[in-house]
């Protein structure tokens, strides 16, 4: 075995993994906060990249600084959304949201498609292919910048949750729904907000996804499966879960695609993620919520 | 003693019904301008991956269908009927399209059908149509399963059988100067039962040549990243790499070779830069020189209506010729083989029209080729490389349009 591959892996794994968790944050804090499975959260990253993209290839807006346009239309997209589709789901949140989502996803797709086309594209900037050697290793700036943008937006969130009046509702709201009704809290409000900052999250995720990957309307389906395994090893509803999942889970791929084969290394994801749900239900960081 | 004829009520209408009947076959026979205009058209059915994985493919399948049933059109239909196509979307799913080819068989009673993108959805597609004794000349299903399940309803329109189209390559290589020949190779590849055999035969093919294997790895198609992969071809070192890739994947080990400063002698891969400009656009337009791909069909071909189809092309659907996918000449090719093999049967039967498909030599934009019993055809693919800017034959010499790039330049030279 080669250490200087191993270890390229192990970094790329990390800095990827980073990226992932971003991906991951929103559709772990719209099942917190709301008890919905969103399986369109990928399409709305896909649509974060077709911004970030449109906005490069028309008006050469480099992706991290469009960040500060595609954000917050990301995040008054995602709270249009859930007051028209998810707001009205009162019973069976988690089973009927999937399908709500799932229809989501496809509408984001099919207008996505009519607008932009099937065919692949990538945000090339002109530094996508720089990077720079530390011990024979070579970083690449895109996921460098990438892990660090992703580190940041959710050190960003942390504090939210952690130290402003909004954060206590939404983890009130996390913990117990009714109860949180009953004490006061705006739970439409808080809910129509937290899938707000999820899209916006979703959004920069979608940003570094496009400078990464080749992409069309159709790539979420790709992408929805592994945000799913993530959060489910981190706690389904924690978005400090969700991160850490995310560095374990693509380090573990990476690291087990150049030591055994790719193939194995997505056999073996899925083994640790059939362990981990028999040793620990609740995932890594699973939060135990008080039902009314 | 008299005797009198009498046909009766019964009689009375069964000569009616016969006597328009003749009529209406007199009026068929007839044919012409007027025929043509009277007749029913010719509905072709087709399931088209317009989302999912394949939606490039399709987009560029679904073009080229439309502009082959407008030219066809224009110029009086085939056998005097017009032809009209009727297009459903598969999602690039495996049991959407056998749900399509269904409806379209049993419930739209299509005329004829045409193939979808890839021998995915192929082998299935293809199962229904046998089943309902329809012909199915298909544009990209040619691996080996698509071949060996003993239909004979089954044609792929390109020039070679998809499975052998690397072993181009393999013959430019092997041409080369002995002091000038690779001494190693790397081989990465979808885990797909298109690609992955495509890669197989050129892989046996330099191993048997004596052209060490050192790297040598087969992966899912949906990862999260291509970069392990790519790193460690990257640090084998190989002299050439051969890449079972499709867009996504050639572009994502493309710019990892790049991150990593590692540029081999030659690389080939089984699909990526023959996309045009998504290629070109996807890893940027000085990179693509000295990067080559198996080709079927190019613009700049001089073959059988190549450059109306072309022309028609690029009017229809704006870009360019250089930005055509490689999918809209096999698509269209389709068309041609079709309409020469109903022509030909004289007749929109398809059991007629499956032994003319047996029968005759076609000719296509993409040249001219015959299949036999399983319906591989009989041409060759010519070798592919970006040169100037631009896709260029580079093997075999007999129809090369340009001296090959080798070694390969360094990445970042135009």
């Amino acid at each position: 075995m080669n250490g200087g591959l191993l270890l390229g892996a192990s970094v790329l794994g990390l800095l990827l993994g980073g990226i992932y968790g971003l991906m991951a944050s929103g559709l772990a804090l719209t099942f917190g906060v709301m008890r919905v499975i969103n399986v369109g959260h990928s399409a709305l990253v896909i649509a974060g990249a077709y911004m970030s993209y449109e906005l490069f290839a028309h008006l050469h807006i480099d992706p991290f600084v469009s960040l500060v346009i595609t954000m917050p239309v990301m995040f008054l997209i995602g709270m249009g959304l859930e007051m028209a589709f998810l707001q009205h789901l009162r019973e069976d949140r988690e089973q009927f949201s999937v399908l709500v989502t799932w229809a989501i996803a496809l509408g984001v797709e099919g207008v996505l498609g009519y607008f932009c086309g099937t065919d692949l594209v990538q945000i090339s900037t002109n530094y996508a292919n720089s990077s720079f050697s530390i011990g024979g290793v070579q970083i690449v700036y895109i996921y460098l910048y990438g892990f660090l943008l992703g580190a940041l937006l959710m050190g960003l969130l942390a504090l939210l949750l952690r130290r402003t009046t909004f954060g206590w509702s939404l983890r009130a709201t996390v913990l117990n729904r009714q109860a949180a009704q009953l004490i006061g809290i705006d739970v439409a409000k808080v809910s129509a907000i937290a899938f707000g900052i999820a899209a916006a999250m979703a959004a920069a995720g979608g940003a570094l996804y496009g400078m990464l990957n080749t992409f069309n309307p159709g790539s979420w389906y790709d992408l929805i499966g592994d945000l799913l395994i993530i959060i489910v090893l981190g706690g389904f509803s924690s978005v400090r879960g969700a991160f850490i999942a995310s560095l374990v889970v693509i380090m573990f791929q990476e690291i087990l695609s150049v030591i055994i084969s790719p193939t194995w290394a997505d056999w073996s994801f899925f083994m640790l993620l059939a362990i981990v749900l028999i040793v620990r239900p609740s995932g890594f960081f699973g939060v135990k919520t008080r039902e009314a | 003693m008299k005797q009198t004829f009498c046909i009766g009520r019964t009689g009375a209408a069964a000569l009616v019904i016969s006597a328009l009947m003749v009529g209406l076959s007199l009026s068929v026979v007839g044919g012409g301008a007027s025929g043509a205009a009277s007749k029913s058209p010719i509905t072709i059915g087709v399931s088209i991956s317009e989302t999912g994985d394949f939606s490039p493919d399709g987009a560029a399948d679904m073009n080229a269908y439309s502009l082959w049933a407008q030219l066809v059109n224009d110029s009086g239909g085939i056998l005097g009927h017009k032809v009209q196509m009727k297009f459903v979307n598969d999602a690039s799913s495996t049991s959407q399209v056998v749900t399509n080819y269904t409806t379209l068989l049993s419930k739209d009673h299509v005329n004829f059908v045409f193939g979808p993108f890839s021998s995915l959805l192929t082998i299935p597609a293809s199962e229904i149509a046998a089943r309902y004794g329809y012909a199915f000349v298909e544009p990209s299903g040619g691996s080996q399963a698509v071949f060996n399940r003993g239909l004979k309803n089954v044609f792929e329109a390109e020039p070679q059988a998809g499975y052998q189209d690397m072993l181009s390559f393999g013959d430019w290589v092997l041409g080369l100067p002995k002091s000038e020949r690779p001494k190693t190779a790397a081989y990465a590849t979808e885990d797909d039962p298109f690609i992955g055999p495509e890669v197989a035969a050129l892989q046996a093919k330099f191993e048997a040549a004596g052209i060490k294997t050192v790297y040598n790895k087969t992966y899912p198609i949906e990862l999260p990243s291509y970069a392990p992969i790519a790193l460690g071809v990257a640090q084998s070192k190989a002299q050439v790499v051969v890449l079972g890739t499709n867009l996504p994947d050639a572009t994502a080990f493309t710019q990892t070779f790049i991150q990593q400063k590692y540029n081999p002698l030659a690389i080939d891969y089984a699909s990526g830069p023959d996309q045009g400009t998504p290629w070109v656009k996807a890893v940027g337009a000085k990179n693509v020189a000295g990067t080559t791909v198996p080709l079927g069909w190019l613009p700049t071909l001089s073959t059988y209506q190549n450059k109306a189809f072309v022309a028609a092309y690029v009017k229809k659907y704006g870009g360019n010729a250089a930005a055509m996918s490689t999918d809209a000449g096999e698509a269209y090719s389709v068309g041609q083989v079709m309409a020469q093999a109903i022509t030909a049967a004289g007749s929109l039967s398809n059991t007629k029209v499956i032994a003319e498909l047996h029968k005759l030599t076609f000719k296509t934009v993409q040249g001219s080729f015959a299949f036999n019993k399983q319906g591989i055809p009989n041409g060759h693919v010519v070798l592919g490389q970006w040169v100037n800017g631009s896709l260029q034959i580079i093997y075999p010499p007999a129809v090369a349009t340009v001296k090959a790039l080798f070694p390969k330049p360094a990445w970042g030279t135009k």
